[in-house]
C-alpha cells in the first residue's frame, strides 16, 4: 500500500502544492493527468525523494516516513521500495543494457555480480531484449533505451514504479512498444503511478484517473467515468482539449 | 663560430639517457599523487562539501596564482626553516610535492569540468535507485568523468616531464641538471643543451602519440 498525505512542496516562494492526500492499494495502476506545470512531475520525485517535500507523511509498504524528519536511512530505504522511470530514459551511459539493470542489485542489495546479472538476463528477456545485453546506451533506439529504463525499475522490486511521462520523448514509432511492455507489467498487477497523455492507455490499464490542476488533485475516478462524466469544469475543459489534440 | 661537435653529441646522448629514468619517475610519481588530489578536491568542489570547498578553493587558487618555481622555492628552501622536522627533505621529494600540489590544482577543475558535464538525470537515476552519493561518484560519475578528462589529463602529464627539469635549481643531479653538469665541464653549451632539447623533444611526441591513440579508443567506448 502506498499512501501520501499532506505532501508540500515548494520552491523559493513558489508553493507547487500544499497537501495532496493520495492513496494506492497493492496492484493498482494510477494514471496522472493534468495541464503541464502543474506538479505532476514534482509529486512523483517526491515520493522518492528526488525532490524533498517540505511537509507531509509518506507510507510505502511497510515504511513510514515523515518528510520533515526524514533520514538519511529512510530516505535510501524509500527509493529501494519505490522505482523511477525516466521521461529522457536516464540510462547510464557508461554501463551496458545488462549492467544498467543490475547496478542497483549488485551496489544497492548487495547481490554478487553473478546473481545480479543471472536475475537482469531474465529481466531482459521479460522486456524483449535478451539480444542486447551487452549493447550501450548509445546504441539503442529510444524505445530500446526506455525498456531497459523499465527493466532497471523492475530490478529493485519496488513497491510501486514510478514513471514520469515515458513515452514522451520518444519518436512515434517507439511509443507503442514502450506502451506494450506497460501494460505487461500491469497485466502482471505491478503497482504503478503514471504520468502521461496518452489517454487510450489510461483508459485501457488505469484502475483510477487522477486529474490533476494547479497544485491541486480536482478528481478522481475510474477512467470510463472521469473520461465520460466529469464533475469539475476544470476537468472538462482539460479533457476537451487534450481529446481534441489526441483522440482515443 | 666552431662547427658542431657532432661526436661530443653523440657520445652524450647515452650519459644523458642515464637520467631519463629519474625524471620520468619524478614525472609519474608527481602524476599519481596529483590525481589523487585532484579527483579529491574536484569532488569536494563539486558537491560544496561544508567545511573543505572553503580551503579547496583556497588551495586551488594559491597553486594556480604562483609559479611553479617559487613553490619549489618555498618548500626547498623555505618549509625547513619553519617546520623544523623538515630539515632532511631532499631535493627529489620537494619536487615531486610541488609537481603534486601544483599540478593537482589544474588537474582538479578539469576533473571538476568533466563531472559537472555528465548530464545531471544519470546521477538522479542513480540516486532513485537507491545509491549513496559516494556509490553514484565510484560507479557512475567517476568512470565517465576521467574518460572526458583524460585527454586534458595527458597534457598535463607532458608539462609535468618538462616542469621536473626545475629540480636542477633544487641541486637534483636529473637530466638538465646533468647536462648543465656536462657543459660546464666541456664548455660545449649549445651541443649539451641541444641534445637535452632533443631528448625532451622525442619523449613529448611519443608521448603525444599515446594520447592520440588513447583519445581515439575512449571516444569509442560506450558505442557498441
Ligand atoms: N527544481 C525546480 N526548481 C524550481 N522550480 C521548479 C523545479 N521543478 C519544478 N519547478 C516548478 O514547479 C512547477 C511544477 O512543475 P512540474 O512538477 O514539472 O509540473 P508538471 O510535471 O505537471 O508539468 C512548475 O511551475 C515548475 O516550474
Ligand atoms: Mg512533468
Amino acid at each position: 500500500m502506498i499512501e501520501l498525505k499532506g505532501i508540500r512542496k515548494q520552491f523559493g516562494d513558489q508553493v507547487v502544492f500544499d497537501a495532496i492526500d493520495l492513496k494506492l492499494e497493492r496492484g493498482e495502476i494510477i494514471v496522472v493527468v493534468g495541464p503541464s506545470g502543474t506538479g505532476k512531475s514534482t509529486l512523483l520525485r517526491c515520493i522518492n525523494f528526488l525532490e524533498r517535500p517540505d511537509a507531509g507523511q509518506l507510507t510505502v509498504g511497510d515504511l513510514q516516513v515523515d518528510a520533515t524528519r526524514a533520514t538519511q536511512a529512510q530516505i535510501l530505504a524509500l527509493r529501494r521500495r519505490t522505482a523511477f522511470v525516466f521521461q529522457n530514459y536516464a540510462l547510464f551511459a557508461n554501463k551496458t543494457a545488462l549492467q544498467n539493470i543490475a547496478e542497483g542489485m549488485i551496489v544497492v542489495d548487495g547481490l554478487s555480480k553473478r546473481e545480479a546479472h543471472a536475475r537482469a538476463r531474465k529481466i531482459l528477456e521479460r522486456i524483449g531484449l535478451a539480444d542486447k545485453a551487452d549493447a550501450y546506451p548509445a546504441s539503442l533506439s529510444g524505445g530500446q533505451q526506455q525498456r531497459v529504463g523499465i527493466g532497471r525499475a523492475m530490478a529493485a522490486n519496488a513497491e510501486v514504479i514510478l514513471f514520469d511521462e515515458p513515452t514522451s520523448a520518444l519518436d512515434p514509432q517507439w511509443v507503442e512498444e514502450v506502451l506494450g511492455l506497460m501494460k505487461q507489467l500491469a497485466a502482471e498487477h505491478q503497482t504503478m503511478i503514471v504520468v502521461t497523455h496518452e489517454m487510450q492507455f489510461a483508459r485501457e490499464v488505469a484502475d483510477r484517473v487522477v486529474f490533476m490542476d494547479e497544485g491541486r488533485i480536482i478528481e478522481q475516478a475510474p477512467p470510463a467515468t472521469l473520461f465520460s462524466q466529469p464533475r469539475d469544469e476544470r476537468t472538462q475543459r482539460f479533457l476537451k482539449k487534450i481529446l481534441a489534440a489526441n483522440p482515443a | 663560430m666552431h662547427a658542431l661537435n657532432v661526436d661530443y653529441m653523440l657520445g652524450l646522448v647515452p650519459i644523458l639517457l642515464s637520467y631519463l629514468p629519474l625524471t620520468l619517475g619524478m614525472a609519474a610519481a608527481g602524476m599519481l599523487c596529483a590525481l589523487v588530489l585532484a579527483s579529491l578536491l574536484a569532488v569536494i568542489r563539486v558537491t560544496e562539501l561544508p567545511g573543505l570547498n572553503v580551503f579547496a578553493k583556497l588551495f586551488i587558487s594559491f597553486f594556480r596564482g604562483t609559479p611553479l618555481l617559487v613553490q619549489l622555492f618555498l618548500f626547498y628552501y623555505g618549509l625547513p626553516q619553519v617546520l623544523t622536522f623538515l630539515v632532511s627533505i631532499n631535493g627529489i621529494t620537494a619536487t615531486i610535492l610541488g609537481l603534486t600540489l601544483h599540478f593537482s590544482a589544474y588537474m582538479a577543475e578539469s576533473i571538476r569540468a568533466a563531472i559537472v558535464g555528465i548530464d545531471r538525470s544519470q546521477t538522479e537515476a542513480a540516486l532513485s535507485v537507491g545509491m549513496t552519493q559516494g556509490q553514484l561518484m565510484r560507479r557512475i560519475v567517476l568512470p565517465q568523468a576521467t574518460r572526458v578528462a583524460t585527454p586534458t589529463l595527458m597534457n598535463y602529464f607532458i608539462d609535468m616531464i618538462k616542469s621536473t627539469s626545475l629540480a636542477f635549481t633544487l641541486g637534483v643531479t636529473e637530466l638538465m641538471g646533468a647536462t648543465q653538469k656536462e657543459a660546464a665541464s666541456s664548455f660545449l653549451y649549445f651541443e649539451a643543451f641541444l641534445v637535452v632539447a632533443v631528448i625532451y623533444w622525442v619523449v613529448v611526441e611519443a608521448l603525444s602519440w599515446v594520447q592520440k591513440w588513447l583519445e581515439q579508443r575512449l571516444n569509442r567506448a560506450y558505442q557498441r
